[in-house]
């Protein structure tokens, strides 16, 4: 790309896509856009009219706004913390040499291959059902009221079973990132007489921030928007104790055929994942600098 | 306090056998060079004395106390590595404390200590940048830095220098030769240039398929190597290896002749060949000639020489400087 003329003959010849992949995502934008400022219900085809910020004004009153915003938060930060702290430890321990490592390796990485609603369905009614579930099972087994967790925590349990698909990925990235620690660096710690968790404390974390920035940075992007999970386990209930924002903005649109209401949903969550991508780069991008 | 000694130390990794027994003492404040080709086993051998290695049999003692089976930590020796293993998110003064830090002295000793020892290595005005930001040469500083503020028995050096350009190397080779003098700490310094062997060295180790073919002064292996390895390895340019009608009129299976003993004249001589290349270094000139006879031979020759590719030399090696081999390499 060094003359004008390839500079330009560049432009043209990528210009299709981006006009393509701009297009792809700016129409969807401008209508939901132009929707949330509609009185748009699919109840009452044909009677749509300007609304202004009524949907807005309806949608952030919305007592279930306030529970939706929180369990979104709550949702991304559990996740996030179990996934981090677990895959450190699953990526220190599949980093030592063992018998078997390739496929252990595979098996760890596994379930990040399933899709959410199968794996969702897997764990609500083989493990988590409070009469046919392996936890119930074992609870019994020791005597114990077995746990009825979809209905008494219906939060958590989304968490456990979303932190489960996410842990592959935050591990496989801590792994590869554990993989390119210089050898010697660690000799000269253990040298330095750095004792195992010094050196983990001094040397082997401070090399892992950039890669946990990296899982912090993606997997916030995709959860955010978690939603066949709930979907599928709890509908968002019982009451409001596992809607997120996203399943909020479903319930508005499917459920209750809002559209305009819907739509103002969705701008305000497109607002909030810009807040949070801004906070998070402000907090930790420094960490991606070279 | 310093000295280290080995005793039928071996090293296996599986079945290959690295390291097949060796037997070597180092006295106190001694600077030790290992000196051989790559894959001899000398970096094996030095991670072995530091304990990042098992030696598969054998004993390992500093100061007679034995430490075969002692952590790294343990046996009070500081390393630094080829790459320097330098801490990239910790600033200069955050590396050089890393040790005490670790060690657990009071925040007054360790600022006392690393500032002592920025000063003497000329790193006063970086302490507070990270690694990334200095030049190599004030990397190998640093890590030189960090093993000298735990005041160790003895340092390891594993080719500090090879990364380095060939000008800071030379410069690097006198500091830390200046610092023996200071410290007077026992020093064992890991290198496959034969150079830095010659000029740094009280004692030469040379080693070779994991074995020790001599220990000695520089100039000792210099004067008396003991075999043909020792003496095509020591020594700029390489000593001239005869074999043939001209060794057998010596009495032996191979010659040895250094080029600085062999006289350069275009007029007369035993020897008569052909210049194939002229290396003018200034102070000397490098020939390499072909000798009827003979083979190819290297002569140095002071630097103002007058001499030619293609032209006629003749050449004298000097009476009582040659070395005579055995069918096995040994001298005799």
């Amino acid at each position: 790309m060094a003359t004008l003329q390839t500079r330009s003959a560049a432009r043209l010849m990528m210009s299709p896509a981006v006009l393509l992949l701009f297009a792809w995502m700016i129409v969807p934008l401008a209508m939901t856009l132009y929707f949330s400022f509609l009185r748009y219900n699919l109840l009452m085809p044909g009677m749509e009219e300007w609304a202004g910020t009524l949907n807005y004004h309806y949608f952030l009153t919305d007592p279930a706004f306030g529970t939706a915003l929180l369990n979104t938060l709550l949702l991304v930060g559990g996740v996030l913390l179990i996934t981090l702290a677990g895959g450190t430890l699953l990526a220190l321990l599949l980093d030592q040499p063992f018998f078997g490592q390739g496929i252990v390796r595979l098996l760890v990485i596994a379930p990040f291959f399933v899709m959410p609603t199968v794996s969702a369905l897997v764990w609500k009614n083989m493990l988590m059902h409070p009469v046919y579930g392996i936890f119930a099972w074992i609870a019994r087994s020791l005597g114990l009221q077995p746990v009825d967790w979809l209905n008494n925590l219906p939060l958590f349990s989304v968490t456990m079973i979303v932190a489960w698909q996410w842990l592959p990925f935050a591990t496989l990235i801590l792994l590869t990132a554990l993989q390119s620690l210089d050898e010697e660096q660690k000799e000269a710690a253990e040298m330095d007489g750095a004792g195992p968790i010094s050196r983990f404390v001094y040397i082997v974390l401070p090399h892992l921030a950039r890669a946990m920035t990296v899982v912090v940075l993606i997997e916030t992007i995709f959860l955010l928007s978690v939603f066949a999970e709930i979907l599928v386990t709890t509908n968002g209930g019982p009451g409001n104790e596992s809607t997120n924002i996203t399943y909020l903005v479903y319930a508005q649109a499917l459920l209750q055929f809002d559209v305009g209401g819907a739509s103002a949903g969705g701008i305000v969550a497109v607002i909030l994942a810009n807040l949070v991508a801004i906070f998070l780069i402000r907090l930790i991008g420094k960490n991606l600098e070279a | 306090m310093g000295s280290i000694t080995l005793e039928k130390v071996s090293k296996s990794f599986g079945t290959t056998k690295v390291i097949p027994q060796i037997d070597l003492d180092i006295a106190d404040g001694e600077f030790v060079v290992f000196v051989g080709p790559s894959g001899c086993g000398k970096s094996t051998l030095l991670r072995i004395i530091a304990g990042l290695e098992d030696a598969t049999d054998g004993t390992i003692r500093i100061d007679g106390a034995d430490a075969t089976r002692e952590a790294p930590a343990k046996r009070g020796l500081s390393m630094v590595f080829q790459s320097y293993a330098l801490y990239p998110h910790m600033s200069v003064y955050g590396n050089i404390a890393f040790p005490l830090k670790m060690a657990g002295e009071a925040k007054a000793t360790i600022d006392d200590k690393v500032r002592g020892a920025a000063k003497v290595l000329n790193l006063t005005d970086y302490l507070d940048r990270k690694p990334r930001q200095l030049s190599g040469g004030q990397r190998q500083r640093v890590a030189i830095g960090r093993a000298i503020v735990r005041q160790p028995k003895a340092f390891l050096f594993d080719e500090p220098l090879s990364n380095l350009d060939a000008a800071l190397r030379v410069n690097m080779r006198l500091e830390i030769s200046e610092l023996h003098h200071q410290l007077k700490t026992t020093m064992i310094y890991v290198t496959h240039d034969q150079v830095e062997a010659m000029t740094m060295a009280d004692k030469i180790v040379v080693l070779n398929a994991g074995r020790i073919e001599q220990v000695g002064s520089p100039l000792e292996l210099y004067r008396n190597p003991k075999n043909l390895f020792v003496a095509g390895f020591i020594g700029s340019p390489k000593m001239n290896l005869i074999s043939g009608a001209a060794a057998a009129k010596e009495n032996a299976a191979t010659i040895g002749v250094r080029p600085e003993h062999i006289g350069l004249s275009k007029t007369e001589g035993p020897w008569q060949g052909k210049v194939t290349v002229v290396e003018h270094l200034g102070a000397d000139t490098f020939v390499h000639a072909d000798v009827d006879g003979v083979g190819p031979v290297t002569a140095r020759a002071p630097g103002e020489f007058p001499v030619k590719h293609g032209e006629q030399v003749f050449l004298t090696p000097e009476a009582g400087k040659i070395y005579r081999f055995g069918d096995n390499g040994a001298a005799l």
